[in-house]
């Protein structure tokens, strides 16, 4: 009889703290956002997908493609092409082909980067129905994104230059697929 | 064993077969085994004849695939055979390596390598708490777990990038140094963290019905521990102080004055208060880490581009947060090992499951199974 009403005041004690503690939580912040219509900030070394960095002094890519970056790949996602265009000293990147599908994310390619030819995206919003979209030419990507930069500068002072939208995998159209090696 | 014999049905608690029995599945899809794990249960009415748990549906292959790639293509799948110590699980590759290979990892790296894996530890112990709850019945402590785990991922993927798989750690040291506003948001968190697990204890651990859940079920004795090779909160539980941490010391926990936490129950609960004690301790070892944080570079000078390890048996052990994680290498000096060997803690853990859980009520096992915090991909690799 005393321990089961002892029972009954330890259980009631607990019952006590345990609502205290959860109506505590009503005056306190919210920590959640609403995410489609706010979202986070990521952070500056967030490892997004891959994409080439261009060089300021030209505006076209950095890499010459020298490969090494497909062979330090440990899932085979990379596909680096490149020729010597007539005039120019180095090679330059023609195609540089990123399966994201197959693409871990570890970021061996951009610590084997010598030149810096390759940074991370804060792309996240990455989703799709097919998965031919993720086989992303990021050489064409930067072409698209230069021309039509150049487009915009083209235009008269009065246009408000849009600020460019953090853009999703790019569908890229009329591409083969990767074969394997 | 007179009070497991009270479980039982009239058949089983008199030595006899049990005269009608069906099987059970649980899993390989089912919420309590939190992954792909199989569990052919026997069952006599609520009780457990055997409980046979099946391996295999999310095996990777990942000691193959260390076989058939350089070290550093390796590299970023060891954050993916534990996800949640991802931290600790590269730390037990990238020191074998060194060891190997004898690269002398500068102390600044070898101080946020600490404050890191016992970040992660932290983080991890998190999820298993929410998780555990959830499988007894209780919601709303994931919530509370999460909203603390949240403040460890944001600080961790401010340095590393990424939220879960790291791949932080390189062979000689880190890959990026970490800036101010991580030590002042650790410090901040370490400081943010302390009352929250006291909050933790008034709301779930000193709950009468949580604790009845838990109290007296499961016991796992010190023998079937080393029968079956149980590492981590689920010796300590029983009440053997065996923590590598401490037995075979490694990378810079020897400078660090912490306690291994034991409680001699070996039931649910002693495994609980384990884990719980366990977080205070990783916060202890942090804010010392931090006071005591040298300047200096965070990457060896000389480490080969290409990586070519000397002939020979190379082993690395860590305490990750479900206990000893070992990485074996054998190499034959060639710049793709021999064999890796992966020694987890989870695959151990469960193996005394069947043991353990013989003759229990259904609900009751599923309370020992969360008590020993299994993570699926880790049992299969």
């Amino acid at each position: 009889m005393k321990s089961a009403l002892k029972e009954i005041a330890v259980g009631f004690n607990s019952l006590i703290t345990g609502m205290r503690i959860t109506l505590g939580q009503f005056f306190k912040r919210s920590v959640t956002l609403q995410y489609p219509h706010e979202s986070l900030k990521m952070s500056e070394r967030f490892r997004g997908h891959i994409e080439l960095v261009k060089d300021p002094a030209t505006g076209k890519a950095i890499c010459y493609a020298c490969k090494l970056c497909e062979r330090a790949c440990p899932s085979d996602c990379i596909i680096v092409e490149g020729a010597k265009l007539d005039g120019a000293k180095k090679r330059s990147v023609t195609t540089y082909q990123l399966d994201f599908t197959k693409c871990s994310l570890c970021g061996s390619c951009v610590e084997a980067c010598r030149d810096g030819a390759i940074r991370f995206s804060h792309d996240y919003n990455l989703a799709s129905l097919s998965k031919e979209e993720f086989v992303m030419d990021l050489f064409k990507r930067l072409e698209t994104e230069r021309e039509e930069e150049e487009r915009r500068e083209g235009k008269p002072a009065s246009a408000v230059p849009v600020a460019v939208k953090p853009e999703a995998a790019q569908p890229a159209a009329g591409q083969t697929k990767v074969e394997v090696k | 064993m007179t009070e497991k014999a009270d479980f039982l049905t009239g058949d089983v608690a008199a030595g006899q077969p049990p005269r009608e029995t069906f099987v059970l599945n649980l899993g390989p899809q089912h919420p309590a085994t939190h992954g792909v794990l199989r569990v052919k249960m026997t069952m006599d009415g609520e009780y457990i004849v055997r409980a046979e748990p099946v391996c295999g549906y999310i095996h990777r292959m990942q000691e193959k695939m260390g076989e058939n790639r350089t070290y550093a293509q390796f590299l970023p799948n060891t954050s993916r055979i534990d996800y949640l110590s991802a931290m600790t699980y590269t730390h037990a590759f990238v020191g074998a390596v060194e060891r190997a290979a004898k690269i002398p990892v500068p102390p600044r790296a070898e101080y946020i390598r600490v404050i890191t894996s016992e970040l992660n530890r932290i983080s991890s112990h998190l999820v298993w708490w929410g998780a555990f709850l959830l499988d007894l019945g209780g919601f709303t402590p994931l919530l509370y777990a999460f909203d603390d785990r949240e403040k460890i991922l944001d600080l961790l993927e401010a340095i590393t990038g990424a939220r879960l798989t790291y791949c932080y750690y390189r062979f000689g040291g880190l890959c990026n140094d970490v800036d101010d506003s991580f030590i002042k948001g650790t410090r901040e968190f370490v400081a943010h963290m302390r009352p929250r697990l006291k909050m933790y204890r008034g709301l779930v651990t000193e709950n009468i019905i949580f604790r009845k859940r838990l109290e007296g079920i499961g016991p796992i004795s010190q023998e079937m521990c080393r029968k079956y090779g149980a590492t981590g909160p689920v010796i300590r539980g029983s009440g053997v102080s065996y923590d590598v941490r401490r037995v075979e010391p490694y990378s810079a926990y020897p400078e660090f004055d912490f306690e291994i936490p034991t409680f001699p129950g070996g039931d649910s609960m002693a495994r609980y208060l384990v884990r719980m004690e366990e977080m205070v301790q990783s916060l202890r070892i942090i804010e010392q880490a931090l006071d005591k944080l040298p300047a200096g570079p965070v990457m060896a000078d000389k480490v080969p581009r290409v990586l070519k390890l000397p002939a020979g048996d190379y082993c690395y052990a860590v305490e990750a947060a479900r206990g000893r994680f070992a990485v074996r290498i054998v190499s034959d000096n060639k710049e793709i090992p021999y064999r890796v060997k992966l020694r987890t803690p989870s695959l151990s853990n469960l193996s005394l499951f069947e043991e353990a859980s013989k003759g229990m009520l259904l609900p009751d096992a599923l309370a020992l199974m969360g008590s020993l915090d299994l993570v699926i991909p880790d049992i299969d690799r």
